[in-house]
């Protein structure tokens, strides 16, 4: 069961190149979240109350990246950065493509719900005199994030997956690192086996958690 | 007389096409409490909103403790977000729906405009919140949550979060038609106990009896202007326009 | 740094993209089409008496929604010849990868399209005396689809994009060429731009007709 060729010997061979595939895969999809939640939050809310101007431009970003494949805009930002002649790694072009994607999708998931909150909440912090940003800060904001959550759940688990895509560009990530596994071993089915639990197991963990938690809060909604 | 608290002066508002107030002339005086009645569409609500600047309206003025509030003096340009929420702290607004903030306590509810509007340090605020908490009756529920409380309750939190804050003027649109009717007494319990306490009230509502027994004067409204106003008695009981006899006829053994 | 546009290497091979395109679509509806019969099947399996079928049907979904589609095109396409399963071409192996994708994410649109179901259109079809297998075919399903329409066609239009992966394994499709052109040509932005302009058309052509499918064909509910 141990001797060479064995999936586990093989895998225990291979261990530091897979576990730098799996750190990398994290690194990313938590950098690629971050940056599209923020993008996200100040997209959303523009969206909902920017100047026309800043509306119509946001909704052409929105509109045009959730039309375009993620791959197309991988491919687009690591070919094309480069000729800007910025000396770019496939990492930071890939970060750049998919942190665009996730904050398009975000901002669009926060307009949503910041438009789903009932106008009666607006308007009871203008009776008490709350500004535009303290309505936001303190009354809309923290409603619309107890109705993000689950959407913002979906986002999150797709970009873990999303990640994937970085290997066509040389992004050593947990695909790639099991591609290159593979490349040595030739235990095909095994290390795609594996590699694919690895994902459904965390993923299935992040949108465990997001359900408790949205269960937790349910109450703070209308 | 002194300088009327409220003045309204020809307030006139249209909605597109549609003019919904044409020409409202009112002076409220200080402690007064002033009942809004008349048919639905008649523009009670707009007209609050007015006053709370919830909606701008294009023609005449309105000015509270002498100020004129949502536009410039001089002309009718709209004044800035921080004038206009400055000006809307001074007067307290509840609602029919209560609208009471579903993320925050009773006591958070009540705090907030203390603690972020008037910049009050949070024990004070918290001090404050509890005593109108307790003053509403529910000095028990504090740290529930909105859904944790009945309609009444919730509305008497809002009225709590209105007058908290010390308004000059607090205005009240048919806050106990949403309730159940078991529970619209607790809440004008506590409405008739704020107009004794000398709060300038300005109320719409369709509870006669209350009209009748608190208020100290009643506006009646008909297709966005002020049809007759005078004393509760003389006007409920001895109505002088046919219109206001209809109407309160609709209310039919409240009075005699 | 200026960049000098120049379009007309993109049109010596905008035929070549076309046929990508045209490609593209064609592996898209293909795995609806699959997908839809899976989804169908799975959705009942979710509503099954039988206990270890609800549990296989559950297990596919949760596996195949959490595993990256990129993942299991590899795992199928170098996996199961490793089986001894041979004489798949790229693209069947491709359109399998997609459709048991798609069968996954159909599964969950057709279980809340028939938990939404009004009781009242079984009831009445009970009350003309439909027999269940009847039922189904004539009343359940023609609403359903109905209802589930607007998430199909969100469906359709993801698929469409992820078919961009079968550049992955150098099926012809848009993306590929794109890739082709830009190594050949270097007109990087032309290239892209234009890759760009196409899927983008091409989605919201796709949302627009089928807006006006479900305008066609709305349920009241
Ligand atoms: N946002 C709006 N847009 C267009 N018309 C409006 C709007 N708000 C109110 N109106 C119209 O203005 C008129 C007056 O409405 P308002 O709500 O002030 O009446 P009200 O006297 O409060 O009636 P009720 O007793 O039913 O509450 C109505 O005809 C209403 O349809
Ligand atoms: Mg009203």
């Amino acid at each position: 069961m141990f001797e060479p060729g064995s999936f586990l010997y093989e895998a225990w061979a291979a261990r530091y190149g897979l576990l730098a595939g799996l750190a990398t895969t994290a690194r990313l999809s938590g950098i690629t979240i971050v940056i599209g939640s923020l993008i996200g939050i100040l997209g959303g809310v523009a969206l909902s109350y920017g100047p026309w101007p800043v509306r119509l431009l946001l909704r052409g970003y929105v509109d045009a990246v959730r039309g375009i494949p993620v791959l197309v805009l991988i491919l687009f930002s690591y070919y094309g950065l480069a000729l800007l002649g910025i000396q770019i790694s496939p990492f930071t072009a890939g970060v750049v493509a998919l942190g665009g994607f996730c904050g398009a999708h975000m901002s669009e998931t926060v307009r949503g719900a910041i438009e789903s909150i009932p106008i009666g909440q607006t308007e009871a912090g203008k009776a008490i005199g709350l500004t535009f940003w303290q309505r936001l800060r303190y009354v809309l904001l923290p409603q619309a994030i107890r109705r993000l959550l689950p959407p913002w759940v979906n986002t999150a688990v797709e970009m873990v997956k999303g990640t994937t895509l970085l290997s066509i560009i040389g992004v050593v990530e947990l695909l790639l690192a099991t591609q290159q596994t593979i490349a040595r071993n030739y235990l095909v089915l095994q290390f795609y086996f594996a590699a694919g639990m690895l994902y459904v197991l965390v993923n299935f963990a992040i949108s465990q958690l997001g359900a408790l938690i949205e269960r937790r809060t349910a109450h703070f909604r209308y | 007389m002194a300088q009327p608290l409220l003045r309204a002066i020809d307030v006139h508002k249209r909605f597109g096409a549609t003019e919904v107030l044409k020409g409202i002339d009112l002076e409220v005086q200080q402690g007064e409490v002033v009942a809004i009645i008349g048919a639905s569409g008649s523009g009670k609500t707009t007209f609050l909103r007015c006053i709370n600047l919830l909606e701008e309206f294009h023609q005449g003025e309105i000015q509270v403790d002498g100020e004129r509030i949502g536009y410039t003096e001089g002309t009718h340009r709209r004044l800035g977000e921080t004038a206009i929420s400055a000006q809307r702290a001074k007067i307290g607004m509840v609602f029919q729906s209560y609208n009471l903030f579903p993320h925050m306590t009773a006591e958070q509810n009540v705090t907030l405009g203390l603690i972020k509007v008037q910049k009050r340090p949070k024990a004070e605020a918290v001090e404050t919140a509890r005593r109108w908490l307790d003053r509403v009756g529910l000095s028990e529920r504090r740290g529930h949550y909105p859904y944790q409380l009945s309609g009444g309750q919730q509305q008497r939190v809002a009225i709590a979060r209105a007058v908290a804050m010390e308004p000059k003027l607090v205005l009240f649109d048919e806050v106990t038609s949403a309730l159940d009717p078991e529970l619209v007494a607790e809440v004008l319990a506590v409405m008739q106990d704020l107009a004794k306490s000398g709060m300038t009230m300005l109320v719409v509502s369709h509870e006669m009896l209350f009209v009748r027994e608190v208020a100290t004067r009643v506006v009646f409204m008909e297709g966005g202007r002020i049809a007759e106003q005078g004393p509760p008695d003389a006007l409920l009981v001895n109505p002088k326009s046919e219109r206001l006899a209809t109407f309160l006829g609709r209310f039919h053994g409240v009075f005699r | 740094m200026t960049y000098q546009f120049n379009f007309d290497v993109i049109f010596r091979s905008f035929d070549k993209m076309l046929a990508g395109l045209w490609l593209g679509l064609w592996l898209a509806a293909l795995s609806l089409a699959i997908g839809t019969v899976i989804g169908l099947l799975a959705a009942y399996g979710r509503q099954s008496r039988l206990a270890p079928l609800r549990a296989v049907v559950w297990t596919y979904v949760e596996i195949i929604r959490n595993c990256p589609i990129l993942l299991l095109i590899f795992f199928v396409y170098f996996g199961l010849p490793e089986l001894g399963i041979f004489f798949l071409g790229k693209i069947e192996s491709f359109v399998i990868t997609l459709s048991i994708y798609a069968g996954a994410y159909l599964c969950e649109v057709f279980r809340a399209g028939l938990a939404s179901m009004p009781a009242r259109y079984v009831e009445a079809a009970k009350a003309i005396g439909l027999r269940p297998v009847q039922r189904q075919v004539h009343v359940v399903l023609p609403v359903m689809f109905r209802i589930t329409l607007p998430a199909l066609s969100n469906n359709l239009i993801s698929l469409f994009k992820d078919t961009s992966l079968a550049a992955a394994i150098a099926i012809p499709e848009l993306t590929f060429v794109t890739r082709q052109i830009n190594a050949n040509t270097f007109r990087v932005m032309e290239s892209w731009l234009t890759a760009s302009a196409l899927y983008l058309v091409t989605c919201y052509a796709i949302a627009w007709l089928l807006r006006r499918v479900e305008r066609r064909y709305a349920v009241i509910r």
